[in-house]
């Protein structure tokens, strides 16, 4: 064929239409949104809004403060509710406090805050909504403060707003435990600067010591500093210090080995020592190293402490997140009402749309339900007269009118939401390295510090108690308990660079070892949506059916619209649809049938030979067969399914490689499991279908009895799987829920972060191993020289700090994540 | 050199009072979120 120039212009144009970009999240746009007369293009209806809003108020500075935070690109999610039930008086007395100026003020969690940019957009509020005062946003809690005044402006106006900004608000509940909380991060905030101040002068008085014992300092100005520090050091242990008592005292009590027992036996010592030579005024005092020690290990301590936090913050987060709002029948007008107003034997209508907010019994209307959400299950249901939906289904095609059978907590996915809870209070909690040396720490030091006091008795027994409270001193596990928090903190920060979000050190601690993994399927190891897999009959179909489903906003029925989609079809017109049949109408002047096969094989009797055959072929595959009919013959057959994602069994085998046993643990059908199961080389008896989130829960507590279990899954319904297992991974795209329920949040597509995330986690705990050698090596040191009574305060200021700066050398040039 | 015995108190006073304000910050609240200041601080106002 040769190269027509009639050809050529054809090429730009189209090359044009591919790189379209949206103006709002920067998503390249569907080819068939691109509108040729406008300047700017978007990818969802969402986005148009949120770029005419932000247009509209003079904030295009956003685009601007985006692109230089990081160029982070989410599709807005905005949900277009009207949010009324925020002014109901239920809401206002739950959630809404009064000011101390006349306004009121509330607390709502936003969902899709990313970036430094949503911070500052966010916090315009007040020049796009007048009338509120002020919106101060916490990007790590993605919890918003909004003041306005109840006269000028509502709180539905102000939720609207920020729905169409993208931040899907709910209210924060649990107001209680969040201030508990609040105030113990003051508190240990409070210590920690204390210890720091007080760290840092007694320093500098130490310096003084330490010069003028070279100059020979006059005694009566080195007992003024032995006094002075002494009193500064007294008040870094008795106040920041106290936690290591308390911890030590409970780990007493319990008997169980803490690290805080070897630390406080150490400080104690020390401290003591000092006072009674400071009174005495003679021999060594040690509260430069002692009032550094309390410093650097609560340094450690809010390190861990902000990591534990962020997960207790994630499953707060959950609980906000169930519908907020339902429509209330009340004779014949609907009205919005808050949740907590839904009673059982209500009724309520759900829109098309909508999710379904309390469980019910459909008294009228018929539908289909997207039930994902709680099954897995990819594809749609039917639901009509008399059937029984569960609240967080989503109606898809008709309104319908529930009766209320459960409300609240009594729902099946508020059951789901209260195992998530408890799931993750019953996980046991991983034993840390540093604790599982702790007992034998304790008993090494304090015996070595006996046969040392006893020793010198008969060397000198002038120096006996000197050596031994020295050793219990230079003994003390500094850089021990700065090792572990240090390298997953520097291993979660680079895993965050790299799309991989890690909510607590122990997930890191658990992959680095083997176990079993349990993948869901839909939406983990699939797409999580339906489309056209295979194809069995020819080109000229394809138009035809195409342009008779885009008339319907079935998903299978949109799946094939999208997928056998050509530039240009014709209109499809006298179009029939049977819910969970199929379609009929006429294009291009031909009879068109498309549907089930019980659907299409009752309108058409005729088919061609092959069809039988291909329709087995999808039922072996795990597809869903769609017949088509042209003019009364059978013609061609579809084959819908949910795809692998690409890197699958890339994944799947590395992950086999790295010693994991991997199995599929998934609610859709188990013909469709075992197929993929087969594609992606997993025994089949290690591939289980139909499985309900409580029997999802159940196999993770099995498997969890014999060892390391993890969970990787996206839904609501493998929430609480995710919640129970050792770690649990969401993956990329799934519904929030889950992300709450999880330990790992993979931001990336894909299953190629899990590997990566493994291998990363295996090289932390290298790292974390070397720190730890690494120290004990200084102990050690500082041991022998203690017991041979060559220490001294100042080799003791030296060597502690050089075994911290060790560790903090280790943890940050290892290589962990991705290289550096 | 006796001048250490007035020099030191007050520098440990000037310390002190430093430390009280922390506390008195961290108790109103005002380090409670340690992540938004340092973004907001980029955002210049118009």
């Amino acid at each position: 064929m040769t190269a027509s120039p009639l050809h050529i212009p054809a090429f730009p144009a189209l090359h044009a239409r591919t790189l379209v970009s949206c103006a709002h999240c920067a998503l390249p746009v569907p080819p068939g949104l691109v509108q040729e007369s406008s300047d700017v293009q978007f990818c969802c209806h969402g986005c148009s809004t949120a770029y005419e809003v932000i247009r509209g108020c003079g904030l295009e500075r956003y685009y601007h403060v985006r692109d230089q935070a990081t160029g982070a690109a989410t599709a807005v999610k905005s949900t277009g509710k009207r949010y009324s039930e925020f002014d109901d008086p239920i809401f206002t007395s739950l959630y809404v406090k009064p000011d101390d100026h006349g306004g009121s003020h509330v607390e709502l969690y936003l969902e899709g805050v990313h970036c430094a940019a949503c911070v500052w957009l966010v916090e315009r509020l007040p020049s796009v909504v007048p009338g509120v005062y002020e919106a101060r946003l916490d990007p790590r809690k993605a919890l918003v403060r909004v003041s306005w005044d109840p006269s000028r402006t509502s709180l539905s106006r102000i939720a609207r707003t920020l729905d169409s900004l993208g931040y899907a608000p709910h209210p924060a509940r649990e107001a209680a435990a969040r201030t508990l909380r609040r105030m113990d991060d003051r508190r240990s905030l409070i210590r920690l600067g204390v210890a720091g101040a007080c760290a840092g002068n007694v320093m500098l008085l130490a310096l003084a010591l330490y010069c003028g014992a070279f100059d020979s300092m006059e005694p009566h100005y080195q007992n003024l500093f032995r006094w002075a520090s002494m009193l500064i050091s007294l008040v870094s242990v008795a106040w920041p210090g106290s936690v290591f008592f308390r911890g030590a005292i409970a780990s007493i009590r319990t008997r169980t080995a803490h690290l805080d027992l070897p630390i406080a036996i150490g400080i104690g010592a020390g401290a003591i020592w000092g006072v009674a030579n400071t009174v005495r005024g003679v021999g060594e005092i040690y509260f430069d190293s002692l009032s550094v020690l309390v410093f650097a290990l609560l340094v450690g301590r809010t390190i861990q402490h902000r990591q534990q936090r962020w997960s207790a913050d994630a499953v707060e987060l959950l609980f906000s997140l169930t519908p907020s709002a339902a429509r209330r029948v009340e004779g014949e007008s609907v009205v919005d009402v808050p949740i907590e107003a839904v009673r059982e034997q209500d009724l309520l209508e759900v829109l098309a749309g909508d999710s379904i907010p309390a469980d019910g019994i459909v008294e009228s209307g018929t539908s289909s339900m997207d039930q994902s959400l709680l099954t897995g299950e990819s594809a749609p249901v039917s639901a009509t007269i008399g059937s029984l939906v569960c609240a967080g289904a989503v109606n898809l095609s008709a309104p319908l009118r529930i009766r209320v059978s459960a409300a609240g907590e009594a729902t099946r996915v508020g059951r789901l939401m209260k195992m998530v809870e408890e799931g993750t209070r019953r996980r046991a909690p991983i034993v840390r390295f540093a604790d599982r040396l702790a007992s034998r720490f304790v008993y090494a030091m304090l015996s070595l510090s006996l046969a040392t006091g006893v020793a010198w008795s008969f060397i000198d027994p002038s120096r006996a108690i000197e050596n031994a409270v020295a050793l219990l001193i230079v003994t003390c596990p500094c850089a021990l308990g700065l090792a572990t928090p240090l390298a997953v903190t520097v291993a979660i920060g680079r895993a965050a660079r790299r799309g991989i979000l890690i909510k607590g050190g122990d997930a890191v601690q658990v992959l680095s070892r083997q176990g079993v993994m349990f993948l869901d399927k839909t939406g983990t190891l699939t797409q999580g949506r339906m489309s056209v897999v295979r194809w069995f009959g020819a080109e000229e179909l394809k138009p035809l059916v195409a342009s008779l489903e885009s008339e319907s906003s079935h998903p299978i029925a949109q799946a094939l619209a999208r997928d056998l989609a050509v530039s240009d079809f014709p209109r499809a017109s006298e179009v029939e649809q049977v819910i969970g049949g199929g379609i009929a109408g006429l294009v291009n002047a031909q009879r068109v049938v498309v549907g089930s096969s019980t659907f299409v094989r009752r309108i058409v009797r005729n088919e061609d030979a092959r069809i039988t055959e291909s329709e087995s072929e999808c039922i072996a595959q795990g597809l869903t067969p769609v017949l088509i009919a042209v003019d009364g013959l059978i013609c061609g057959v579809a084959g819908l399914g949910d795809p692998l994602r690409e890197d699958a069994g890339a994944a799947v085998r590395s992950l086999k490689d790295a010693g994991w046993d991997v199995r599929i643990l998934s609610g859709d059908h188990p013909d469709v499991v075992s197929a993929v199961a087969r594609t992606l080389g997993i025994a089949p008896d290690h591939a289980r279908g139909s499985a309900t989130p409580e029997a999802k829960l159940q196999a993770v507590f099995e498997s969890a009895r014999h060892g390391t279990v993890a969970m990787v899954g996206d839904g609501v319904n493998d929430a609480a799987a995710l919640a129970a297992a050792t770690v649990g991974i969401a993956v990329r795209g799934g519904a929030e829920a889950s992300m709450a329920a999880a330990d790992v949040y993979l931001s990336q597509p894909g299953l190629m972060p899990i590997v990566d995330l493994v291998q990363a986690s295996r090289r932390t705990l290298r790292v974390i191993r070397i720190s730890l050698g690494a120290s004990l090596l200084y102990n050690a040191l500082a041991a022998s020289l203690a017991v041979t009574g060559l220490i001294n305060p100042l080799i003791a200021a030296i060597l502690m700090p050089l075994s911290s700066l060790t560790v903090l050398t280790l943890s940050f040039k290892a290589r962990t994540f991705g290289g550096r | 050199m006796s001048v250490i015995y007035i020099a030191l108190p007050v520098a440990i006073a000037l310390a002190a009072a430093a430390v009280i304000a922390f506390i008195w910050c961290a108790r109103r609240g005002q380090l409670d979120d340690l992540d938004g200041p340092p973004l907001r601080m980029l955002h210049d106002d118009q």
